[in-house]
């Protein structure tokens, strides 16, 4: 058989039927479901009278528009009496459908992404889609992981199957190891920054190179969970040992004689070694700085000892974009952005609220204070587990007593659809995946880093290179 | 949903790149349980002075003029005329559903984020790539001084404005769906048979996969 990506192996092994128009049909493993794109999908369900194709490969977890205080109140702490209704909707849909829910409750409740990977809901080789454009985050355990809207929700729930195309294949080679105080959170960057916002579009990306090959599936997790970011559906990584320790055990984990068949099969989830890519970029990693965001699109990063650019150029859209951009952010052209001062800090979301993540927060504000100048600095964990994990090993009081506010797990100011949120004007340090205008909150002014950088920012109240505390 | 063969309509020119659906729609709207009630919100964040949310009737806020959609005459328009990569971001078919429910049917760009691009075929809209000079020349003639109205012809895969034509290429099957106004489901359960085979054949292969 000729030589084949990985991408190419899940599609095949996926493909149901290959369509006249030139769509396929995909069978889709697992479908993660949340409160917000939910709703419309159910309800097409019940006016046209169907019934879900199959039950087990569904699982709702609701993330996105709950509070993260006072949770020991349930469904009835929610403030906002429409996101309630829309919480509660997703119970009664779950319950008529007969569809596993993990309710806001439920200890393993969390951020969908974070929560399929820790309960071995997301097992090597599988498809997995979601309505969340987040969900290649999952494709860190070479999965084919999409996000999709809400009628391909309704279409996944009916058929147990994806419309769609085929993609082309990239792959990124990260070479090298990162530098102290660097993280996969800068890699990403760096990589939206080179390759663009759109530049994955129409690709599955697959991440490889040594210095994935050395970081731990929560890094991984990380990368892939950027994805969309630099336009691409899907990314994902090879299985390896790393994968397979982390797999290992889960509550939905296949256990005993069939773990070892799955772990045979799973073995061969790589690209051939003479596959090819319809693009590869190379990335060496060694001289790489931690990265932060300038502007209102995940492309427009720079390293921390950079500047906001001159110019934007000659072209006439692109100044003018430019300029808007600047007025949104409140910056000047060729301002550096070091020692720049912020209002906020949010340590959380899919992208960067895993044990990992915490721990390294928690080492480095052990024993310090929160600049007085920081209105509100957040550490939301990605799930309930983390949330108790943490709390086992005491980081919750390192965090509190440096004048952190420690919450229970959901979205949270990563998009605040609930009351964490940006005040025009404000300006954060978030470890978040969007500064999208309005994404925190309307007229925040957002600034994507790593936990570490976004720690550092709140111990100094501003901008800070982390290798320098 | 309602099938969509062709469209004239007044061309919106919205010179912006990197449109995303946080900016199409917003945050606060996406606890809504409907799919129509958007079109109130559509750029409510550029739209209105005051801020928003499910509660606050529009009426009671503020327009912001120096927004294009407050602006006559593209406060009528229903052609949406957009730069590079329109609709990346957030996979929420909200947008989708906020620009339709406004009355925007048609969007031209150089390129759109893809599942934004999906979503709008399930909800009859149509989303036309167009090359950089065919946007261009279609910018110019939107930003001249009375109205650019186009017509869109997806049976013969048109766009017409005076003697100009330009043609524009749809996918197939998406286009059949906008034609004919069906949605997917139904056209991929007449596959069923075909979707058993596949379970049967692949049980055996990753039984822990049909638990
Ligand atoms: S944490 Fe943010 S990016 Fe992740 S699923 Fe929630 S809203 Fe989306």
């Amino acid at each position: 058989m000729a030589s084949q990506t990985l991408y190419d192996k899940l599609w095949d092994r996926h493909l149901v039927a290959e369509l006249a128009d030139g769509s396929a049909l995909l069978y889709v493993d697992r479908h993660l479901l949340h409160e917000v794109t939910s709703p419309q999908a159910f309800s097409g369900l019940r006016s046209a009278g169907r019934k879900p194709w199959r039950i087990s490969p569904n699982v709702a977890v609701p993330d996105h528009a709950v509070p993260t205080m006072r949770r020991e109140l349930g469904v009835a702490g929610i403030a906002d009496r429409v996101a309630r209704i829309q919480v509660e909707t997703l119970t009664h849909n779950c319950r008529e459908f007969g569809i596993p829910l993990i309710e806001l409750e439920d200890e393993r409740q969390g951020i969908v992404h974070v929560v399929g990977p820790e309960q071995g809901l997301t097992l090597p080789g599988m498809t997995i889609v979601c309505g969340d454009s987040h969900t290649a985050t999952h494709g860190a355990f070479a999965t084919l992981a999409m996000g999709i809207g809400t009628s391909d929700v309704e279409h996944v729930l009916a058929s147990q199957t994806l419309r769609t195309h085929r993609q082309k294949n990239m792959r990124v080679v990260f070479d090298g190891t990162l530098g102290f105080g660097v993280t996969p959170k800068d890699l990403i960057l760096a990589l939206i920054g080179r390759i663009g916002t759109a530049g994955g579009t129409g690709y599955a990306i697959e991440y490889a190179g040594e210095t994935i090959r050395n970081m731990s599936m929560e890094g991984r997790m990380t990368i892939c969970n950027m994805s969309i970011e630099a336009g691409a559906r899907a990314g994902m990584i090879a299985y390896d040992a790393a994968t397979e320790a982390y797999v290992r055990g889960r509550p939905y984990t296949p256990k005993g004689t069939e773990y070892a068949d799955a772990c045979r099969y799973w073995q061969k989830l790589h690209s051939d070694d003479d596959a090819v890519f319809d693009r590869e970029e190379y990335f060496p990693v060694s001289a790489l700085i931690p990265q932060i965001t300038w502007g209102t699109s995940p492309e427009m990063v720079v390293g921390i000892d950079g500047c906001v650019p001159e110019s934007a150029g000659s072209d006439e859209a692109a100044r003018a974009s430019f300029k808007r951009t600047l007025d949104y952010m409140g910056l000047e052209p060729g301002q550096a952005l070091k020692d720049l001062p912020v209002d906020k800090v949010f340590i959380g979301s899919c992208t960067n609220a895993r044990m990992e993540d915490l721990r390294a927060v928690a080492n480095l504000v052990k024993g310090q204070k929160v600049s007085r100048s920081i209105t509100q600095a957040l550490i939301v964990p990605g799930s309930g587990q983390i949330r108790l994990q943490a709390e086992r090993e005491g980081l919750d009081a390192i965090f509190q007593k440096a004048g952190f506010e420690w919450r229970s797990a959901g979205c949270s100011m990563c998009l605040g659809m609930n009351d964490d949120r940006l005040q025009p004007g404000e300006r954060c340090a978030s470890t978040s995946n969007r500064n999208f205008e309005g994404r925190q909150g309307k007229g925040g002014r957002t600034h994507l880093m790593s936990p570490l950088m976004a720690a550092a920012a709140a111990l100094t109240g501003k901008l800070t290179d982390v290798r320098e505390l | 949903m309602e099938p969509f063969k062709a469209h004239s309509g007044l061309v919106i020119p919205f010179n912006r790149t990197n449109v995303d659906t946080d900016a199409i729609l917003p945050k606060q709207y996406l606890k809504m349980l409907g799919k129509t009630g958007y079109g109130d919100f559509l750029f409510d964040d550029e739209r209105y002075l005051d801020p928003g949310d499910v509660d606050i009737p529009v009426t009671e806020r503020r327009p912001n003029p120096d927004f294009i959609l407050n602006q006559s005459p593209y406060d009528h328009g229903t052609v949406l005329l957009a730069g590079a990569n329109f609709g990346c971001g957030s996979s929420r078919e909200h947008a989708v559903w906020a620009l339709h429910d406004y009355g925007i049917r048609v969007v031209l760009a150089p390129s759109f984020g893809d599942i934004f691009f999906n979503n709008c075929f399930n909800n009859g809209l149509l989303p036309v790539i167009l090359a950089q000079s065919v946007i261009d020349r279609l910018f110019e003639l939107a930003n001249q001084p009375g109205e650019c109205v186009l017509n869109v012809d997806l049976e013969q895969c048109e766009l017409g404005h005076g003697k100009d034509v330009w043609p524009f290429v749809v996918e197939p099957g998406r286009r059949d769906n906008l034609l004919s106004g069906l949605d997917d489901i139904g056209r991929t359960l007449a596959f069923g048979e075909t979707i058993r085979e596949y379970e049967v054949r692949r049980l055996p292969l990753e039984p822990w996969i049909f638990r």
